[in-house]
């Protein structure tokens, strides 16, 4: 059974499936019928002990009522209300579950048209930047201004009537022949110029979004990585970009797209031919998803060890994990999101994220359970370190790459083998509360805080 | 004697079309083509008014405005500028570095002959200004 928007709606559905009248679910969590009306509308909010009442009489665990599909529509939601600039009503951000759940088509609207407009946005910026820099446009209309003024001149001369001499005659005359053929020339290169304008590079999506579409278009795996393992997968960058180009994906549109997609297989590759899928699994079942055992048995270094872990083909019991990379200025350049850990797409993340503690201080892992604000909070367990990615010598400037993989907390426990568990010495320090993004994170006195959240503080005060 | 006018610009054509103009209209018109040396060249034609386009190779008009404005002989040397872009950020770091005029292209012939003769009568008129105190 499809899983529906929002946790009224889905007690609903259950009450329903089990049977259950509205008027007696309610006597038998000692609400009125009434008010179970409201909140099966999802007019209400529900949490704590009602909640679990009811999920025990429904005969569902607490998260089957509140985690899952909603969390896209209201985390598109969100970022509408973060962007949406000036307003000429104020916007009700403590309704929006009420919304998403009432309005499920209307709000799925509004999340497709902001998604619209950031990229017609990205596109006239992309424009405009274009035509303020663009070294061949510049060139070319200098090329026909300057043309065009030795005709305006030479024509102004021949046409002035007077005294001109012949020989100068015959010469401007020829002047003006050559400059008119410049001039076509010249306005033809423009044309075509202009006509790859909006084809070529001018996706309406950033590179990195083509790749991640592409991507998640299989799992975030290539299960042909995993065929050969005796060495003839070896990572070969030409074969990578042929075969890029020969997928003909129709998520990978532009040039600089294929190109990263390409860089993305290389790397892939080069993990799995150093992370045998027969290894992986052997540590899975005997370590869980810890990057560090699988560094270890295999001599991989722990960012290869977390891309694997993060790229695995999905299998039977196998916990979905999220990964992020960023670069030295912190510019997030791959994201594996989550349900409800979705990295930003646009703008900068949260300076709290262990990525960012591991950029701080390079080589040196971090493990922490990191707490993502929402409905209901959750929790991860993230790794992260931070490695130069270029050996080129001394002189060359250093450049590094951040990874972070997160597990959810209870396949981090669940995965575990018997014996062991999650101490607090596994795990250093308290749970660390992050966002994703200032503006859309309603945490209340974060130390850390860029800009004011355009969300209502609704969480300041619990 | 003639008034002397330095052109420095790179199109062949309209060197041509600007030197007929202006030779018909009474001016001793010499061309240069270089940025690079372009200072140098005004330093020896030493000529009455400068016409100077944007885009040359070697050196941009700008940096040559700038450099002629900072030797005291050239401080007061008319010179009009000619560009192909008509961009007022243009026109204000032009102004900023000391222009006299500036004119866009493409431009008529009567309008380059005013500007010229515009600024030579210009420059006759600061002089005398200028001379008077010396002269008492």
């Amino acid at each position: 059974m499809p899983r529906s928007a929002l946790t009224g709606t889905r007690i609903r559905e259950r009450r329903s499936l089990e049977g259950l009248k509205q008027a007696d679910l309610a006597r038998t969590v000692g609400i009125s019928p009434a008010y179970l009306n409201l909140i099966e509308h999802n007019r209400r909010r529900i949490g704590g002990k009602l909640l679990v009442d009811l999920a025990r009489e429904l005969k569902v665990e607490v998260s089957a009522l509140t985690e899952g599909a909603q969390a896209p529509l209201i985390d598109g939601l969100k970022n509408a209300v973060a962007e949406s600039g000036a307003v000429q009503y104020p916007i009700e951000t403590d309704r929006i579950e009420e919304f998403a759940g009432r309005f499920s088509g209307w709000a799925g609207l509004v999340v497709q048209q902001r998604e619209q407009i950031t990229t017609l946005e990205r596109r006239v910026e992309a424009l405009s930047d274009r035509l303020a820099h663009d070294p061949f446009l510049s060139d070319a209309l200098h090329e026909v201004i300057s043309t065009v003024t030795a005709i305006r001149s030479t024509a102004g001369i021949l046409n002035n009537g007077g005294d001109i001499d012949p020989e100068w005659q015959v010469r401007f005359h020829r002047n003006m022949y050559e400059d008119s053929q410049r001039l076509a020339m010249g306005s033809q290169a423009l044309v075509r110029y202009l006509d790859t304008v909006g084809k070529v590079d001018e996706a309406p999506n950033a590179p990195l979004d083509e790749v991640e579409r592409w991507l998640a278009s299989t799992a975030y795996a290539l299960p042909d990585l995993d065929v050969d393992t005796d060495g003839h997968g070896a990572a070969d960058a030409n074969l990578d970009a042929d075969l890029v180009g020969a997928s003909q994906s129709d998520l990978l549109t532009s040039p600089a797209a294929r190109s990263m997609a390409a860089r993305w297989l290389t790397r892939a590759r080069a993990d799995a031919a150093m992370m045998p899928i027969e290894t992986v699994e052997e540590v899975l079942t005997t370590r869980g998803p810890d990057p560090a055992a699988l560094a270890q048995r295999t001599g991989a270094d722990l960012a290869a060890a977390m891309r694997r872990l993060a790229t695995l083909p999905p299998a039977e019991g196998r916990a979905d994990l999220g990964l992020v990379t960023c670069d030295g200025s912190g510019t997030l350049t791959f994201r594996k999101p989550l349900d409800g850990f979705a990295p930003p797409r646009f703008g900068a993340a949260c300076p709290l994220w262990p990525l960012y503690q591991a950029l701080l201080r390079p080589l040196a892992p971090v493990r922490r359970v990191i707490e993502q604000m929402g409905q209901p909070p959750r929790q991860f367990l993230a790794y992260a370190v931070c490695q130069p990615v270029a050996q080129a010598g001394f002189d060359a400037p250093e450049v590094v790459e951040a990874t972070m993989l997160f597990v959810p907390m209870d396949a981090a426990t669940a995965a575990l083998p018997n014996g062991h568990s999650l101490t607090a010495a596994q795990v250093s320090g308290d749970v660390v509360e992050v966002g994703t993004n200032c503006r859309v994170c309603a945490r209340a006195g974060c130390p850390a805080r860029r800009e004011p959240s355009l969300l209502a503080m609704e969480h300041s005060s619990s | 004697m003639s008034k002397r006018v330095l052109l420095i610009e790179d199109e062949p054509n309209i060197i041509e079309a600007i030197r007929f103009i202006l030779s018909r209209d009474g001016w001793i018109v010499e061309t240069h083509s270089d940025g690079a040396t372009a200072v140098a060249a005004v330093g020896k034609k030493r000529p009455d008014i400068v016409i100077l386009d944007v885009m040359l190779p070697g050196k941009s008009g700008f940096d040559i405005l700038r450099e002629l404005r900072c030797d005291a002989d050239h401080a007061n040397l008319p010179i009009l500028m000619l560009t192909a872009r008509g961009q007022k950020k243009d026109r204000d770091m032009a102004q900023a570095a000391g222009v006299s005029a500036f004119m866009t292209k493409p431009f008529s012939n009567s309008d380059m002959l005013d500007a010229v003769n515009a600024l030579v009568s210009e420059q006759r008129v600061d002089l005398t200004v200028a001379d008077a105190p010396r002269d008492e």
